[in-house]
């Protein structure tokens, strides 16, 4: 080992706790990187394997009834490899020990042979048997939420009869890896159920023999799905078909999709803010850092060392600091990568998880990190060299300060002599104070930026679910009813108000661009579940044309006024052109709304609803559930407040615990930076304190002087902070908007204090550490060396 | 040593030196000509600010004047050239300082073999430490050694590259009377040993008594040049 390696070494060692606080910087900002990426990198592998191994369809359409012998000429249509036909129908469960209705889907297998299709993956137990029909498997998350095991009975209505199921198995489908009712946006594993049952029980059941009502395809390579979708709408239409639809439409994809996609927009976004605020952070600390080694620097000239040797020789430094960043970062960002993939595995349900970092999120941030560390300091190192080592080797000339106006204020005048001193020194430096003030500046602003996730999603349900729905509620029928079940129901025990709605699945175009989208009809009048706009609140629906959610019209690059073209995938299939009269800001989906009666007669149903939203009083609660288990063709019953409830667990479980590292990473930050300024500020100023100590100052009042600077400098930060922090909230959200949710950009003050508290504590940490090594000063020592 | 007849290992010629600060000009030199002999021990006496230091850097490469010429061996040294001051340093000067400058993060041995390192034919840093009395010292770092020996040990440090050239500013300027000798005899050696041509700063006239040549230095000129007749050996002198 050379003698200057020899003294790289032992330099780091005795800067050991600064360059970890460098290193920890980096690390942060290299692990969160990491984390995202390889976290979506997981989730896709995971999918696709997933997918495969289960041969999950690439096509899904439902009928009301078609002949069994149809799913041949499916099969026949170019493209198609292979098709299967299938009973898929809703039953309302009655858990035993859960008061509330449970809603399940239930699913046929093939009476022979395995599925062909989306292939169950058994958990435990086994598949039915053909010649017992009361046998069920049920989904796995469904089975944990009511402690089913295979042997376990609980009793269903199916179409109106009831019947006592027997649990043979539990199990997981490609079908459901998030698995949401009809209507509902997060998975309650408690209130919705998976259930496989025999393909000739349910078609008994169901008064389906020799029919089906489902069908899944999968396609050749190279198959034109559009055309596909199309041909077999065609076989359908006659039979009940809604519009076959792609693997990109199937529910739980979609939302899978979306989850990846949303996680991919958040890696970009988050870290790459975060990546950024830590590499300017190093790139200022290593320069401060290189700045102390001046003298050195001007001796290894005088000894005739090249630029290039010195320059090689701190960037080894910077590298082997670089290095631990980012080897801890990598470590920590695997390790958390493959428990937040882990936790989306709860969430999403696997039956396997494939955590296999690929290379290129590891080579990105730690390209990143380092380029930024030695952009820093081989800036300084070049400012350093160019000096001639005469001058090089000196101490800096005192700085020249001057008795500026100020001085001579009445303030000025009232400042005791160490005061003036942090002061002159701010104003003598005034870059250097605000590059640190600003470094300060920027960790609070990701903490206010992770923070505001808070806030944000807060907002988010507080405008969905509190201020844009007022029903106890919701239940959505097996098929279409006559209005007047509306008036059966308001008569119902507890029921205080009925107001209908109606669903119907469509396509929305506009010129090439299409939407899957059903539309709702709204009543006049509306107010449990009225079309809510985020700003301007409860919006009544126009007689005619159709109200777009913002970001559907978006999607079809339509606005108010413009006319777009609706496939109805049901009824009579209408196909008409209708205006869009008005465009409403909503943060949840991409829904699209009109009046009930005018969606009744484009579809040529008659006067009927889908479901209704029920206002329930509360004592009567108990008897209105028991009830509602029993009334035949309720499909689905969803509850406000469990809604509100699953909202905030499935947050908790994600998005959360993603901020809450952000939060972990932001005070890293923080204190990274902060412990470098102090430490900086000690190694510039150690013989002008260690030169007060001796003319008498106390260890307090040269503490004072030293930190009062950094405190001075850490108030400047908190507004310069909070302005940032606004900004890169204000980014985020802007950049942040996926189909399944957009973010509003709300920021409440206690956001901006608490950051500030955070940074305040980072400060005072910081300042206390170092205090202890101006306790230590060796005051002859200092003193004796050169100057 | 007495060599009229050597040849003029360095020669510099109307060095003028001017540093700007702010608004005001500072003359540190005003058209100086000094030339060093092969072999020769030449002493710059005079008060601080009086130009000996910058005529010093200037010699060994470590600042560039404003105006003037130097010549090392009859070549020109290329002032405008980093690279070729900074070859002539690590080819032909050694350096000793008045604050030792050692890396206190290396040992005796290795601060030497910082400069070996790089040299074209350096002696081994355990010989250039025991040269100046240092052979038992090797594995100490600066902070266990007396101000004394950290001074030989940034000699040693400097001969090692066996320079042509070795220039000392204030050599004993932070050292008491009794280590300061020890630190001249060590100089004193190397120049009579390997025939180095030293150029010693000091403010301390006693000290030129050791000198073959003393330049005295006023105002950023050299206002009186003084050849001694007799050398004297370090250990007769007292301060």
């Amino acid at each position: 080992m050379s003698s200057l390696d020899r003294k790289l070494v032992r330099e780091l060692w005795r800067l050991k706790a600064q360059v970890l606080a460098i290193a920890l910087v980096i690390a942060s900002g290299t692990a969160l990187l990491i984390m995202a990426l390889t976290t979506i990198e997981a989730l896709e592998e995971t999918t696709a394997a997933y997918y495969e191994r289960t041969r999950f369809a690439d096509v899904f359409a439902q009928a009301k009834r078609a002949p069994e012998h149809l799913g041949r000429d499916i099969a026949d249509i170019p493209g198609v490899r292979l098709a299967e036909t299938r009973i898929v129908e809703g039953a309302i469960l009655d858990m035993p020990g859960f008061a509330e209705p449970v809603v399940a889907q239930l699913l046929s297998l093939p009476e022979r042979g395995p599925e062909l299709l989306n292939a169950l993956v058994i958990r435990s137990g086994r598949l039915t048997d053909p010649t017992r029909p009361d046998e069920v498997v049920v989904s796995e998350p469904f089975a944990e939420a009511h402690e089913l095991k295979p042997g376990d009975s609980f009793d269903a209505v199916l179409r109106g009869r009831k019947r006592t199921l027997q649990v043979v198995g539990t199990a997981l489908s490609p079908e459901f890896v998030y698995a949401i009712a009809p209507g509902g946006l997060m998975p309650d594993d408690e209130r919705f159920g998976i259930l496989w049952m025999g393909h000739d029980t349910l078609a008994a059941a169901f008064d389906l023999k020799a029919s089906f009502n489902s069908i899944t395809l999968s396609l050749l390579p190279g198959a034109d799905e559009k055309d596909v979708i199309r041909r077999l709408d065609g076989l359908l239409a006659p039979f009940g078909g809604i519009g076959a639809y792609g693997r990109a439409d199937q529910t739980s994809n979609w939302f899978l999709e979306s989850e990846i996609a949303q996680q991919r927009n958040m890696s970009r976004i988050m870290p790459t803010i975060f990546l950024a605020v830590a590499a300017f952070l190093t790139n200022m600390v290593m320069a401060r850092l290189i700045e102390t080694q001046r003298r050195e620097i001007g001796l290894l000239k005088a000894f005739g060392y090249s630029n290039l040797a010195i320059g090689w020789h701190y960037a080894k430094m910077v590298l082997v600091i670089g290095t631990i960043g980012i080897l801890i970062g990598s470590l920590l960002g695997a390790w958390l990568g493959h428990w937040n993939t882990e936790l989306y595995t709860k969430f999403y349900r696997f039956p396997f998880l494939l955590y296999r970092p690929g290379p290129a999120g590891f080579v990105i941030a730690g390209a990143i990190s380092l380029g930024a560390a030695l952009a820093g300091s081989l800036a300084a190192v070049r400012r350093a060299v160019r000096l001639p080592p005469a001058e090089a080797m000196l101490p800096p000339s005192p700085p020249i300060y001057r008795r500026t106006w100020a001085s001579r204020t009445a303030l000025a005048g009232a400042l005791d002599e160490p005061s003036r001193m942090i002061v002159r020194r701010i104003v003598r430096w005034p870059v250097r104070a605000f590059l640190a003030s600003l470094g300060l500046a920027m960790s609070i602003a990701v903490l206010i930026m992770a923070l505001q996730w808070v806030d944000a999603i807060d907002s988010l349900a507080d405008t969905v679910f509190e201020r844009g729905q007022h029903q106890d509620a919701t239940v959505a029928f097996n098929d279409l009813q006559p209005i007047h079940t509306v008036g059966d129901f308001e008569r119902l025990p507890g029921v205080l108000a009925a107001e209908p709605y109606r669903h119907a699945s469509a396509r929305i175009s506009h010129g090439h661009l299409v939407e899957r989208q059903g539309i709702i009809g709204v009543p006049p009048g509306a107010i449990l579940s009225p079309v809510f706009d985020a700003e301007r609140g409860r919006i009544d629906v126009p007689p005619g044309g159709l109200m777009l959610s913002r970001k559907l019209a978006e999607l079809l690059h339509v606005s108010a006024g413009d006319t777009v073209g609706i496939e109805l995938l049901e009824g009579r299939q209408a196909r008409l052109s209708l205006p869009v009269a008005q465009v409403f800001e909503t943060y949840l989906g991409t829904p699209a709304y009109m009046e009930m009666g005018a969606l009744n007669r484009i579809a040529g149903d008659g006067r009927v609803v889908s479901g209704l939203h029920i206002l329930v009083d509360s004592p009567s609660r108990a008897s209105l559930l028991a009830k509602l288990k029993d009334i035949p063709n309720v499909a689905a019953v969803l509850f406000r407040q469990a809604a509100i409830d699953t909202f905030y667990k499935t947050m908790g479980e994600t998005i959360f615990i993603f901020i809450g590292f952000f939060v972990a990473f932001s005070m890293t930050l923080s204190v990274g930076v902060t412990y470098n300024s102090i430490r900086i500020a000690l190694s510039e100023r150690a013989r002008e304190l260690a030169t007060l100590r001796v003319l008498g100052f106390s260890r307090w009042e040269i503490s004072y002087i030293l930190l009062g600077e950094v405190g001075i400098l850490t108030w400047v930060a908190i507004p310069l902070g909070a302005a940032i922090g606004y900004g890169l909230a204000w980014y985020m959200t802007s950049a942040f908007e996926t189909e399944l949710y957009r973010v509003p950009l709300v920021l409440r003050d206690a956001t901006y204090g608490k950051a500030a508290l955070i940074a305040l504590a980072a400060t005072l940490v910081c300042a206390a550490v170092v205090r202890r090594r101006l306790d230590r000063l060796d005051l002859i020592a200092v003193l004796k060396t050169r100057e | 040593m007495e060599n009229e007849a050597a040849a003029i290992a360095l020669e510099a010629h109307e060095l003028t030196k001017i540093y700007r600060m702010g608004a005001v000009e500072v003359h540190a030199l005003r058209g100086v000509d000094v030339d060093l002999r092969e072999g020769e021990l030449v002493v710059l006496l005079g008060p601080s600010g009086s130009g000996k230091s910058t005529l010093l850097n200037i010699l060994g490469g470590l600042d560039t004047p404003t105006r003037g010429t130097v010549k090392f061996r009859g070549q020109p040294l290329s002032m405008d050239s980093e690279r070729a001051l900074n070859l002539y340093r690590r080819n032909h000067v050694g350096f000793v300082f008045q604050f030792y400058n050692l890396i206190s993060s290396l040992t005796a041995r290795e601060n030497v073999s910082l400069v070996t390192e790089i040299a074209g034919n350096p002696m081994s840093p355990v010989e250039a430490l025991s040269i100046v009395g240092l052979g038992d010292r090797l594995d100490h770092f600066p902070a266990q050694l007396s101000g004394g020996e950290q001074q030989r040990v940034a000699i040693a440090r400097a001969i090692a590259k066996r320079p042509e050239l070795l220039l000392c500013d204030e050599p004993t300027g932070a050292l008491d009377s009794k280590t300061g000798i020890l630190v001249l005899e060590a100089i004193l050696k190397i120049n009579r040993e390997l025939g180095t041509t030293t150029a010693l700063i000091t403010h301390n006239a006693v000290i030129a008594e050791i000198a073959n040549r003393v330049l005295y230095f006023a105002d950023g000129r050299i206002v009186e040049r003084r050849k001694n007749a007799v050398q004297r050996a370090p250990g007769e002198l007292a301060w």
